[in-house]
């Protein structure tokens, strides 16, 4: 929008030499925004450019390089319960400089999307900082933020983003990086592992517990999401830390291919906590445009550690995501909650991995499904109870929620088993909302969209619980806004 | 083996085309082009991702000729198979011995109804065969259409309107002989408004060599009317069977379905129902117990096309030694379908260390107004229900047949001949070692 105005005001200035030259000054323009943009397509020299940009030691590049000749190999993969134009991977540029658009006040943002803040709840400077207006020195924030910092310098918390990381602290990086989803593990991971641009990391020193939440660092300082997001969270032995990623806010984004990664590694008796919230941009109500979110997800955990997912997907047009827990400990523990919901034409294909291979391994899974519009909604998951887990344990629900005639809810749950003493349990329900249901809400004055809105929200009740408290209730008023305009 | 199957068709397809219409050997023609391009299903087909048919394709099977009669020496006495059939309710009998029919132990009828072979259908009823056969199989997997290339027997059912079949129909399928052999069988069942039928079917092998049953199915069930099907699979330890029956149900049918799989060495099933008219419901029941080195795979498909129908399905499993269990249950519910009621549950139990379970139960549902729920659950034996029985004197191996037996009961109890019960819950604690004749 900016450059289209200043586009208007030169060309308003000069009036003369307007038809001649604009073209000639487009051009001029965008090779100046895109100044630190590296040409669209995918080669060896594409990504060694990105390392020099990035100014990464040799084994970065090395890695990078190795990641990509294993992605060449590898074909898409189409089994997922999910249909869309394959994007092609060689009109994107791998590399550019953040590309929000700045405002000079929240008057020329999108009155829609201030109304979605407003539903939402979120302060006017939080507004600000989410849909790209430039701000002036908050003082409060910031020196919350420094207090925060400080605190986590002190318990000897390493939090950064990836690419300091790599410079910072490479024998860390170097041990861990690729460790839980190796390079070759998928297309999308290797296509991240070769490309990936930044992310975060996250290391949490022997026996200390994350005084603070992570999300809320993340909710004054802004950690960017890039197109291929890269992170690595490792918890040292007997240590907790509780981490959130994304926000309830819509993310206006203009990559339509999303592809990241999440390593998480909980050493013995350690415990993280990571939790999801995505909104991205679904496509509009006739199914057009929308980001394609292929994540790959994967924790591991040593003896006695445990790890849990909690996500809330109600963004992204298509949505491919597994967060999966490698039991490999005795006595580890690995849960996963989520609640899952599309709307118009929008896909998701969500689920997990339990992978049992330790003794006294436990997993739980609650899965909360709702589609509206004509969208499609699938839960697909593995348990897997290897040979010597013994006596390990797993409970999945996974519950769908049908809204309107057009949509569809999928589950395809795998079980497998392969020894005597492990028990599973496996329990899936696929209804719509009560007209019984409805009926008693409207009867003590709630219109239909309000009574609609508690019920979903009473349905996911056990998954949003797991959400820490702020966003819980963000998220909540979240799901009515999704669900807005399904009624009916 | 590919080959040699294929090869086999083309030697033959003069003498299948004499014997039956242009319009159906045309159909064997392309289905057996068919299976040429696919070839057998290997694990990396979604299907058969758990059941690897590597094993079974490898020995040097004989493929008996549907056109060659049956010589002296595979002619078996009828003492031979008594103890295959439930001897103490009056039945229709139809025997085939290594896909073909024996007449002198069968029990056949074409009064009222046709209770016969298909081999003798091809012919006889050449109009009523082509508008039915292959009509539900056109688009299934590589082992269906292998089966309409070359089966040429099996049972054929046709009971015109508002007739109910007075006794049920036993149908036995013999394998023998002194080498491996591979047989393919075909049904064709046909149940017009109104009618009813019950039939108990059984597979068994004489010998000690491999067989193999490559068994296809096809019923078509009309309004109101009602088929009961129990199928025993409990045979001996080198006879393999995959086994497609694919159920067409029109406006307030009923089909009720019961597998029994006890024995053989491996099992595969594939069940398939559509609902294509209001208010039809398909009820299915299965009880797998594995042992020594037994594969049993279920795979069941209920497609809910039309509104106001439902479909239950109980499927219960008992591993033990090495023995491995496969379930893979599917509801589709279309568009259309409306008011669908499905409900669905697995249960197994594991009993020792080397056996395994791979199961999954699918939902797929584009209607709203839908009642569907699964559950699926893997486990032991109750500790504690153990303990109880225990206290009360009742031995270790007796207390735990007896846990399993009513942990089999859902899936037998439906079964409507007291004497078939009996011999079931006979054939189960003889599995579990134990004598269970007064159990029930």
């Amino acid at each position: 929008m900016w450059l289209r105005r200043k586009l208007f005001i030169v060309s308003d200035n000069d009036k003369i030499i307007d038809e001649v030259t604009s073209s000639d000054y487009k051009y001029g323009f965008s090779t100046e925004i895109d100044s630190d943009t590296i040409d669209p397509g995918l080669s060896e020299d594409v990504i060694r450019q990105i390392s020099l940009k990035k100014d990464e030691p040799q084994w970065m590049t090395d890695w990078r390089l190795d990641a990509y000749k294993v992605w060449k190999e590898m074909d898409e993969p189409d089994w997922a319960n999910v249909s869309y134009s394959k994007p092609d991977f060689q009109n994107i540029s791998y590399y550019s400089a953040v590309k929000k658009k700045q405002y000079d006040s929240l008057d020329e943002v999108d009155p829609e999307l201030l109304k979605t803040f407003e539903k939402l709840g979120i302060s006017l400077d939080e507004q600000k900082r989410l849909s790209g207006v430039a701000m002036d020195i908050v003082v409060d924030s910031v020196s919350v933020a420094t207090t925060f910092k400080k605190t986590l310098k002190e318990k000897g918390i390493i939090f950064c983003s990836m690419s300091e990381a790599i410079k910072e602290h490479p024998e860390l990086v170097k041990k861990h990086l690729g460790t839980v989803i190796p390079k070759s593990d998928n297309y999308y991971a290797a296509l991240n592992s070769a490309v990936f641009t930044d992310g975060s990391f996250c290391y949490i020193p022997n026996g200390v517990r994350c005084p603070m939440e992570l999300s809320t660092y993340f909710r004054i300082n802004e950690a960017g999401t890039g197109q291929f997001e890269r992170t690595l969270l490792i918890a040292d032995k007997g240590s907790y830390v509780s981490y959130l990623e994304g926000c309830t806010a819509p993310q206006r984004d203009e990559n339509q291919l999303h592809a990241a990664v999440v390593e998480l590694i909980a050493m013995d008796d350690s415990e993280i906590k990571y939790s999801t919230v995505q909104n991205w941009f679904p496509g509009d109500s006739n199914g057009k445009g929308g980001v394609f979110n292929f994540v790959t997800k994967r924790g591991i955990c040593e003896t006695q550690a445990k790890i849990s997912w909690t996500q809330v997907e109600t963004g992204s047009a298509v949505t491919w995501k597994y967060p999966s827990c490698i039991l490999k400990g005795d006595n580890s523990i690995g849960e996963f909650y989520s609640v899952a919901l599309t709307n118009n034409f929008q896909q998701a294909d969500t689920g997990t991995k339990m992978l049992h291979l330790g003794s006294n391994t436990k997993s739980t899974i609650i899965s909360k499904g709702i589609s509206a519009g004509r969208s499609h909604n699938s839960y697909r998951g593995l348990v897997r109870m290897g040979p010597r887990a013994k006596n390990a344990r797993n409970f999945s629900q996974c519950d769908s929620l049908l809204m309107g005639d057009k949509c569809g809810a999928h589950t395809f749950p795998y079980i497998e088993v392969k020894n005597s003493t492990a028990k599973t349990e496996h329990e899936a329900t696929t209804s719509k909302i009560g007209e019984d249901q409805i009926f008693y809400c409207q009867q003590r004055g709630l219109n239909p969209e309000a009574a609609i809105a508690l019920i979903v929200n009473g349905y996911c009740k056990d998954v949003l619980n797991q959400l820490p408290m702020e966003f819980a209730v963000e998220a909540q008023k979240l799901l009515a806004i999704s669900l807005e305009g399904s009624v009916g | 083996m590919k080959d040699r199957l294929s090869a086999f068709y083309w030697l033959n397809e003069t003498q299948f085309a004499q014997a039956s219409s242009e319009q159906i050997t045309s159909q064997r023609r392309s289905a057996i082009e068919k299976f040429e391009i696919e070839g057998f299903p290997s694990v990396k087909d979604e299907e058969w991702k758990y059941t690897s048919l590597k094993k079974l394709i490898t020995p040097d099977y004989l493929f008996p000729s549907p056109f060659v009669p049956l010589d002296q020496e595979e002619q078996i006495d009828f003492n031979d198979i008594k103890q295959f059939l439930v001897n103490d309710i009056d039945c229709y009998q139809v025997v085939f011995i290594n896909g073909r029919y024996s007449s002198w132990l069968s029990e056949t009828t074409h009064t009222n109804y046709d209770i016969c072979t298909l081999g003798s259908a091809w012919k006889k009823y050449p109009e009523v065969v082509e508008s039915y056969f292959n009509k539900l199989t056109k688009d299934d997997g590589p082992l269906v259409q292998l089966n309409t290339g070359l089966a040429w027997e099996g049972l054929y059912i046709n009971v015109p309107k508002n007739i109910i079949v007075d006794k049920p129909i036993q149908v036995l399928y013999i394998s023998t002989g002194d080498t491996p052999v591979f047989n393919q069988t075909r049904s064709l069942i046909i149940l017009s408004e109104g009618s009813s039928a019950e039939i108990i079917e059984r597979h068994h092998s004489l010998t000690n060599h491999e067989t193999w049953t490559n068994a296809v199915d096809e019923l078509h069930v009309g309004s109101n009317a009602k088929i009961h099907w129990v199928k025993l699979q409990h045979d001996s330890s080198n006879a393999s069977l995959t086994q497609h029956s694919k159920i067409h149900q029109e406006k307030d049918s009923t089909a009720i379905v019961h597998t029994i799989s006890t024995g053989g060495k491996l099992i595969r099933n594939n069940l398939d129902f559509s609902l294509t008219g209001k208010g039809a419901e398909a009820r299915m029941f299965g009880l797998s117990l594995g042992s020594d080195r037994q594969l049993v795979d279920h795979h069941t498909r209920v497609d809910h096309i039309a509104p106001n129908c439902s479909s239950h399905e109980a499927y219960k499993g008992i591993y033990d030694e090495s023995s491995r269990g496969v379930f893979n249950g599917k509801i589709y519910v279309h568009i259309d379908a409306q008011k669908t009621q499905a409900y669905q549950q697995n249960n197994n139990l594991i009993l020792s260390e080397k056996a395994t379970i791979d199961t999954k139960p699918q939902l797929e549902i584009f209607a709203d107004d839908v009642k569907c729920t699964h559950g699926c659950t893997i486990g032991q034996l109750d500790e504690d229900a153990l303990f109880y029985l225990r206290a009360r004197g009742i031995r270790n191996k007796e207390a735990k047949a007896l846990l399993m037996l009513a942990f089999a009961n859902d899936a037998i109890a439906d079964i409507q001949h007291p004497s078939l019960r009996v011999k079931l819950s006979q054939l189960i604690g003889r599995k579990l070692g134990v004598d269970m004749s007064n159990a029930l």
